[in-house]
């Protein structure tokens, strides 16, 4: 295997004493490779990626754990002191494309203004006009020209796709790029993030909550729970055979095409909050394997022959307890 | 774009036509005869009857209003019952002051308020903060005559920096450094609204500093300071500008006791005199010249507005 | 109860200012109440002897050009300032919330009052007060319903948009649906919500009132000259200000510390305020 492009190990972020929304996630991309992220809303996934990108809003921030680029550790350093320190090669796209953009600058200059941080050597229109080229915008010397809301929700975001592109990214983190866009227009956006991971050899972070999203697209998945990864693996065998029983119960709530049923499957109860979690498993209150061991001391974590990592006692592939 | 300028200028002059009929309206609102009122009670009948006729007030009512706005509109405003002149000449005596301390007034408003906002915004929640914007409060509650009587009190009469009243014309003797009669009353006449400009870039500042497009600009590696100045600022002062027509018409309510204060021969303090002496063709005249000039700058503001921000749509 | 008198004293400790600002109006609203108590002299009681005295001795704030006792006016003056901010209160809210709510129902209606609200709004405030005490004469009545037709305006177009956005609100259209008649959906849907931002305005009135009627008085087109108001106090004291500084002192501050304090108290009150109606109170 490649040597990771970031890796991130115990990673710690807190709203405040006592107050963990993410709790030691450790995870590593290589060069090429699509990571998602996949997790219900509030479950820490966006302020791992924002930690990562060292975007934390203010009365959040990082109590542990390190941050890797390239073997850099980059914790805790803005965006622009890691371009001071010759480090910045990262870049975010964010879920909404609408109000992402700076709606009184032309999109030429908002690309710019990117490449003029990132890539001195090069001359930023020329540049900027490449960069739409590589997103697959149209007509890109008229399109330079426009404001942010002259452009569908597609092409903003692949706009945004430009600017992060402008950062030259070793590492591209993408913050549930297409939940906002259309289904036929999410399918273009998807492809094309495919395929500039491939062409770049970037390393992508993709966060979602759509399972159906990290199956077409994901290398390899990291399943998160209440502030914590739950299951990491390989996209296909991870699909194939969930160990742990959230991730399970995750798949059991997609629709099943197949299926007569027409009711949904649902996990009982919800997600405790940060402040709630005590010790043992964070799932056992809605978990249907539970038993008194899950409810004490730190869960290890289990590997399955093909590498699929799940922190539980009792992963699907043992046999269930009485 | 155009067909906006023209809707919009529509509007304006719509409002303006229904405010000259409360202008207009309102000399006739006044109780009793308000030729016995104006001439006092020592008026002879032949006085009464001579201004009646000159004021028009024996025609029906719509016939008067509409000698008054036709007139109005070529220029002429009437005659002055005190001064015996036209009002029009009344007023353009009272311009060249009222004008040059609106500009000074203004100069400071945008010099202090915008700039120290923003420093109050870059510098959220620490104690500068605080501080400016307790001090900007406390300035919003502060009475302007109260400021302009202690700007005389320590600078005119104790340190003896600047006149304490008056203004000579830039044209007399003096030319410009006259502008130095101008510096108290302008800086008392500043502070309210100063101190709402500061208060109002703060909050738009932080405002925008929330949105989505901030942080991906962070994100993209700029410096802080650009990220203030060219994606904040920037925003933040779209809303600063489209509140300057508020200012606007604060100012001349204000100056108006501003310049009773400091006895400066604009048109505020034309107004409150006459008022006193009951001239109410003054009266009428200057309110309908200010509402017009406020209708304007509010008409410039809202198309300028519209011309900074690319969003809005201006079919 | 208790346990929301407990919720409000920890809401104070955290505002030290706005706390100094509320007990500093509690004082107003005493000194107005008991003014005959507190204060050692007739407010116009004339000591032709005693002119002009500095702070000290029996007269704590000094007298003024007719001997009068500074103090005493400035307790006096309570009165008249207390008056002053509920009468235009008053005045702007029993005339601007009809003409908000009922704007925000009929909208035909509405865009007619609306219109004649921006036809007024088109006037700087000063001289829209002005041109009513034209007609009225001066008083402190007319100073009262003068100011209260700026803040009429104002007061109309807050309630106004509030209206249009609770007229929208899911269960007021469901409340409507289902045959709730016009009269039952003011009384129990659109006025209990609308309290709040009414008291932020309320509290912005009251302070702005004073500074208004001071500007009044002061141009001699307020209160009556013999009336100890606040406004009168300088107004008088203009000519003596570079003998009798202390003239120009203490009734100002009392104006600049009483509207300090209901912007604290209407600042404090927006904080509080159901998010959603806070731009369309913002200042």
């Amino acid at each position: 295997m490649t040597a990771p492009v970031l890796s991130v190990s115990d990673l710690v972020v807190s709203a405040g004493p006592k107050f963990d929304i993410v709790r030691g996630v450790s995870f590593d991309i290589a060069p090429g490779e699509i990571l998602g992220l996949v997790g219900e809303s509030g479950c820490g996934k966006s302020m791992t990626s924002l930690a990562a990108m060292g975007l934390l809003p203010s009365g959040i921030r990082v109590s542990g754990g390190s941050i890797q680029l390239n073997g850099t550790d980059i914790i805790r350093l803005a965006p622009h002191q890691r371009v001071q320190r010759g480090c910045g090669r990262m870049a975010m796209v964010f879920q909404e494309p609408m109000t992402s953009l700076n709606p009184v600058l032309r999109i030429g200059e908002q690309i710019q203004e990117a490449v003029r941080v990132h890539d001195r050597a090069a001359s930023p229109p020329a540049r900027a006009r490449e960069l739409l080229d590589m997103v697959r915008i149209p007509d890109a010397t008229h399109q330079l020209r426009a404001y942010p809301h002259e452009l569908s929700g597609g092409m903003r975001q692949r706009v945004m796709i430009a600017i992060a592109l402008a950062c030259r990214p070793a590492v591209l983190i993408a913050d549930e790029p297409t939940t906002a866009l259309d289904v036929t227009v999410q399918r273009q956006v998807l492809g094309l993030i495919r395929e500039l991971c491939d062409s770049l050899d970037m390393g992508v972070l993709f966060i979602t909550h759509d399972l159906g999203v990290v199956a077409q697209l994901a290398d390899r998945v990291a399943v998160m729970y209440a502030g914590g990864l739950v299951e990491t693996g390989d996209v296909v065998p991870l699909f194939a055979a969930p160990r742990h029983p959230y991730t399970a119960g995750l798949m059991a709530c997609l629709p099943d095409p197949n299926s007569d049923d027409p009711m949904l499957a649902t996990i009982p109860g919800s997600a405790p909050r940060p402040n709630e979690i005590k010790q043992g498993c964070p799932f056992a209150p809605r978990c249907s394997r539970v038993d008194d061991i899950c409810r004490r001391g730190a869960v290890p974590i289990t590997f399955n022959d093909s590498g699929q990592a799940a922190r539980c006692h009792f992963p699907l592939t043992c046999e269930a307890p009485e | 774009m155009f067909r906006y300028v023209i809707r919009r200028t529509g509007a304006a002059i719509l409002t303006l036509v229904a405010a000259s009929i409360v202008i207009f309206g309102f000399i006739h609102m006044i109780p009793g005869d308000p030729v016995y009122v104006m001439l006092g009670d020592g008026a002879t009948p032949e006085q009464v009857a001579a201004l009646r006729t000159r004021l028009g007030l024996d025609e029906p009512l719509v016939l008067q209003y509409l000698i008054w706005a036709g007139n109005a509109l070529q220029g002429d405003l009437g005659q002055s019952v005190f001064f015996e002149t036209p009002v029009t000449q009344v007023i353009a005596d009272g311009a060249e002051t009222s004008i040059l301390l609106a500009t000074m007034t203004m100069v400071w408003i945008v010099g202090f308020g915008i700039p120290v906002g923003v420093l109050a915004a870059i510098r959220q929640g620490r104690w500068i903060d605080q501080g400016l914007s307790g001090l900007a409060m406390l300035l919003a509650s502060v009475p302007t005559f109260w400021v302009g009587l202690y700007l005389i009190l320590i600078f005119a009469a104790g340190l003896g920096w600047f006149p304490s009243s008056g203004f000579p014309s830039i044209f007399d003797e003096g030319g410009l450094s006259n502008l130095r009669y101008l510096i108290l009353p302008s800086i008392a006449l500043a502070a309210p609204n100063a101190a709402l400009i500061l208060r109002l870039t703060r909050a738009s500042m932080l405002d925008v500093a929330r949105e989505d497009y901030v942080r991906t600009a962070r994100a993209k590696g700029i410096k802080p300071y650009r990220v203030v100045t060219r994606h904040i600022l920037r925003n933040a002062l779209l809303a600063v500008v489209s509140a300057f027509g508020f200012t606007f018409a604060a100012l001349i309510s204000e100056a108006v006791v501003t310049e009773t204060v400091f006895a400066l021969p604009g048109v505020g303090r034309t107004v409150v005199q006459s008022i006193l002496r009951r001239d109410y063709p003054v009266i009428q005249g200057v309110i309908l010249v200010i509402v017009c000039l406020y209708l304007v700058i509010n008409l410039l503001v809202d198309l300028s507005y519209r011309m900074l921000d690319p969003r809005v749509e201006l079919e | 109860m208790t346990a929301h008198l407990i919720s409000l004293t920890r809401q104070f400790a955290m505002r030290p200012l706005t706390t100094l600002g509320a007990a500093f109006l509690v004082l107003v609203v005493l000194s107005a109440v008991f003014a005959p108590l507190i204060a050692p002299f007739p407010p116009d009681a004339i000591d032709p002897v005693n002119r002009l005295l500095p702070p000290g001795g029996a007269h704590l704030m000094g007298t003024d050009h007719f001997g009068r006792d500074t103090f005493s006016r400035v307790v006096y003056g309570a009165r008249l300032a207390l008056l002053i901010g509920v009468g235009v209160v008053s005045f702007s809210l029993a005339s601007g919330v009809p003409i908000g709510v009922l704007s925000a129902l009929y909208p035909r209606l509405g865009r007619v009052l609306m219109r004649m609200v921006d036809v007024l709004m088109s006037f700087p405030s000063l001289l829209l007060a002005l041109g009513l005490i034209v007609i009225l004469g001066q008083g402190v009545f007319n100073a009262i319903l003068a100011i209260g037709l700026i803040y009429l305006t104002t007061t109309a177009r807050i309630v106004y948009g509030v209206a249009l956005r609770l007229r929208a609100e899911p269960y007021v259209e469901a409340a409507r649906s289902m045959g709730a008649g016009t009269w039952w959906v003011v009384t129990r849907h659109i006025l209990p919500n609308m309290i709040s931002p009414l008291m932020v305005q309320a509290s912005f009135v009251f302070a702005f009132a004073q500074l208004g009627a001071a500007a009044l008085d002061f141009l001699g087109l307020g209160a009556p000259p013999d009336v100890p108001s606040w406004g009168n106090m300088l107004a008088e004291s203009r000519i003596y200000i570079t003998r009798a500084s202390w003239l120009l002192l203490w009734p100002g501050m009392m104006i600049v510390l009483t509207a300090f304090s209901l912007n604290l108290v209407g600042d404090w009150l927006r904080d509080r305020m159901d998010p959603r109606f806070r731009d369309v109170v913002r200042k």
